[in-house]
């Protein structure tokens, strides 16, 4: 069956041409991968950014429609549904029931599938590692028809490598995942200001010890050996049963109608944004309990607000430093941005754990992780993330792929040194516009003679 | 709540018959292919059902209905609801070069249904409460030359179930008519989506409530009412001559 509708990433760039999409609606009436003439590649909701959900000149098949439920285990925790399955529909189903989701993005807008071919971390990596941690199988359709089922025990090189592996492996076709048990869908939260990245290793370093969650918003922008300032925010659970019962207030939902003009995001009123945010909190720390879905999700109740950022897109860009030579790489990729004037609207720094990811291509490692988007200017732009990039590098540190549009195959293959070992997995049949462009054998050749 | 629900494997039905999961009810789910039937029964059961059962017909073996119907009303001890769900958007221009097409359209999305009302009236009338809903379609309130196979057995429907509206209303028994507009279903996955159409969710959830509520007839969403009736107030010599 074949729709016409082009699929798009969430950053809008780049926008590019499948020649097909292919719908996949029932488990038992899967597509004939072998006999498609162009490479594949499965595809989600396209909340990922860049270019790692897209495959340009192939085809694209919607796995959006593989959205039921399999089983719950609700003595355990344990849930088992197809790949297509976002994890709102996942809390809309176990909150109430009394879990939660052991892991979680920015947005619930993701499916499952993806949030295991991303390997996706939250606030709580520090505690609970990546989504792919909780993972306990799933059954992946590879091109000659095979539908394995991988975990831990079974198949493990596969389940290792399809643990994000953006796709590439085969389509997931559903997955088993474990919850984390809540008493309700509250959250003990505490916002503390900081005003400087000193002030905030620190503040980290004390709540990452008490608090499940931890995230901070931050103003780059300020400059001086501050480096910046910000509002750190950290939560738990309420364990109250009381609050179990309590409904939470309904709130609107926004739609960003139309494409922003360009000038709109400018680093003005980026700048004025920033001055109003930090200082709409009036003391240094403040308590509040509030319902999961306004800190977990904050963006979510804006809809396409992607469109801000104009026609021409954004550029997210995410990367992770190690803790020893980090600071150094933190404060000149911060003295970078500055100096470059362009403007990251929305800033969040966060601590990684140490928690190891079965993953073979996982991005999070222990260190301090910066995540900021960039209006796409052109070359300026990509100029500047290149530059970025090489300071990542020589730190140790990595940049996120399902965050990436642009990174060239050099730095994906510094980042993440088991790319080799990840390639025997890859599906025949599978490519992505991103996987084109990081795994060029031409720089791996000329790696081995140099 | 005992709910039995024909054409479960359809996008629409599905989301209704979750609505009815989650308030526990028990389900007993009539579809054509035995491997989508556990598919969905297994989301529903996860979604809060109280008690699954599945029946695999083919909808157009009219001479299946009876027993179908009985052993719903065996293993279910009864049934509360029916909703009616099947249909196929065939094409227009395949049924105009071929009169086997077109009674082909007409077979399922009208005589099977009018097969299964016509038994299931009766069930009803002697129960004397429940409620019956159709999912007929828009396209049945006027005929329009790029669609007039596929509205004209709608129509035949919605008619047929206008009658058997007057008929029940004596035994305390509802009949709702579903007329939904244009939905993003894998039925419309060839068809270039523009801003009138609604999701499955909407339209599904429209039929649980239209169901509750013990609806006449239903525009889902209700702007297709208005639709509609401006479609149907268009004179003939100039409707005609529309491209529609």
């Amino acid at each position: 069956m074949k729709t016409i509708k082009q699929p798009q990433s969430w950053g809008r760039y780049p926008s590019v041409e499948h020649t097909q999409v292919e719908t996949v609606y029932w488990r038992s009436e899967l597509p004939d991968i072998a006999h498609d003439e162009q490479s594949v590649l499965p595809f989600g909701y396209g909340r990922s950014y860049g270019d790692s959900c897209l495959n340009e000149g192939g085809i694209s098949i919607d796995v959006s429609h593989l959205r039921r439920f399999i089983s719950f285990d609700e003595e355990q925790g344990i849930l088992c549904c197809e790949a297509g399955v976002s994890l709102a529909e996942v809390l809309e189903l176990a909150v109430p029931r009394g879990w939660f989701i052991p892991v979680s993005p920015g947005t619930k807008f993701v499916s499952v599938g993806g949030a295991i071919a991303n390997d996706v971390h939250g606030k709580n990596h520090h505690r609970a590692g990546t989504f792919g941690c909780h993972v306990t199988r799933f059954e992946l359709l590879r091109s000659n028809g095979e539908r394995l089922i991988c975990s831990p025990q079974k198949n493990v090189d596969l389940f290792r490598a399809t643990i994000g592996g953006l796709g590439l492996t085969g389509i997931i076709l559903w997955a088993e995942f474990q919850l984390k048990p809540i008493v309700n869908p509250y959250i003990d939260m505490e916002h503390i200001r900081f005003s400087s990245l000193d002030e905030f290793v620190q503040i980290s370093a004390e709540a990452d010890r008490k608090y499940d969650y931890t995230v901070s918003w931050v103003d780059i922008l300020i400059g001086g050996k501050e480096l910046c300032r910000g509002i750190f925010m950290a939560g738990n659970n309420n364990a109250s049963r009381e609050l179990a019962a309590k409904k939470p207030k309904k709130k609107l939902s926004l739609v960003v109608p139309f494409d922003f003009p360009s000038f709109v995001l400018n680093p003005l009123t980026v700048r004025s944004f920033n001055e109003l945010y930090y200082h709409s909190q009036l003391s240094k720390r403040v308590h509040k309990v509030v319902h999961y879905e306004p800190f977990f999700y904050p963006l979510d109740s804006i809809h396409e607000w992607n469109r801000m950022y104009g026609k021409q897109g954004f550029l997210q860009y995410q990367f992770v430093v190690p803790f020893e030579n980090g600071f150094e790489a933190m404060r000149e990729i911060l003295g970078r941005i500055r100096q470059s004037g362009e403007g990251s609207f929305l800033t969040v720094l966060k601590t990684f754990g140490d928690i190891k990811s079965p993953g073979m291509l996982s991005f999070p490692r222990p260190g301090l992780t910066l995540a900021l988007d960039f209006a796409y200017g052109g070359q300026k732009t990509l100029q500047l993330l290149d530059d970025l990039d090489k300071v990542v590098r020589e730190s140790g540190g990595a940049v996120y792929p399902a965050k990436d549009a642009r990174m060239s195959a050099e730095s994906f293959q510094a980042f993440f040194p088991r790319w080799q070992e990840f390639v025997q997995y890859v599906d025949p049949h599978f490519s992505s516009s991103f996987w084109r462009r990081v795994s060029q054998e031409s720089f791996s050749k000329r790696l081995v003679t140099v | 709540m005992r709910v039995m629900i024909i054409g479960a494997t359809s996008a629409i039905a599905h989301e209704t018959a979750k609505c009815y999961a989650q308030e526990g009810a028990e389900l007993f789910l009539v579809a054509r292919s035995a491997a989508r039937l556990d598919d969905i029964s297994n989301d529903l059961k996860v979604r809060g059902a109280k008690r699954i059962e599945t029946f695999v017909l083919d909808v157009n073996d009219l001479e299946r209905h009876e027993e179908m119907l009985d052993t719903a009303i065996t293993t279910l001890d009864g049934i509360d609801a029916v909703l009616i769900a099947h249909g196929t958007l065939g094409d227009q221009q395949k049924c105009q070069q071929s009169v086997s097409e077109t009674l082909k359209e007409f077979q399922t999305n009208c005589l099977s249904v009018i097969s299964l009302l016509t038994l299931l009236a009766n069930y009803f009338e002697q129960q004397r409460r429940g409620c019956i809903a159709v999912i007929s379609s828009v396209a049945g309130d006027r005929g329009r030359q790029s669609n007039y196979v596929y509205g004209s057995s709608k129509a035949a429907v919605t008619a047929f179930l206008q009658g058997l509206r007057g008929r029940l209303a004596k035994s305390g028994v509802a009949v709702v008519t579903i007329k939904p507009g244009f939905v993003d279903t894998p039925m419309t996955a060839h068809v270039k989506k523009g801003l009138l159409f609604a999701s499955a969710r909407t339209v599904g959830e429209g039929t649980y409530k239209a169901m509750k509520a013990r609806k006449e007839v239903v525009y889902l969403p209700s702007f297709w009412r208005l639709i509609m009736f401006i479609v149907k107030s268009i004179p003939e010599p100039i409707f005609k001559k529309l491209s529609i």
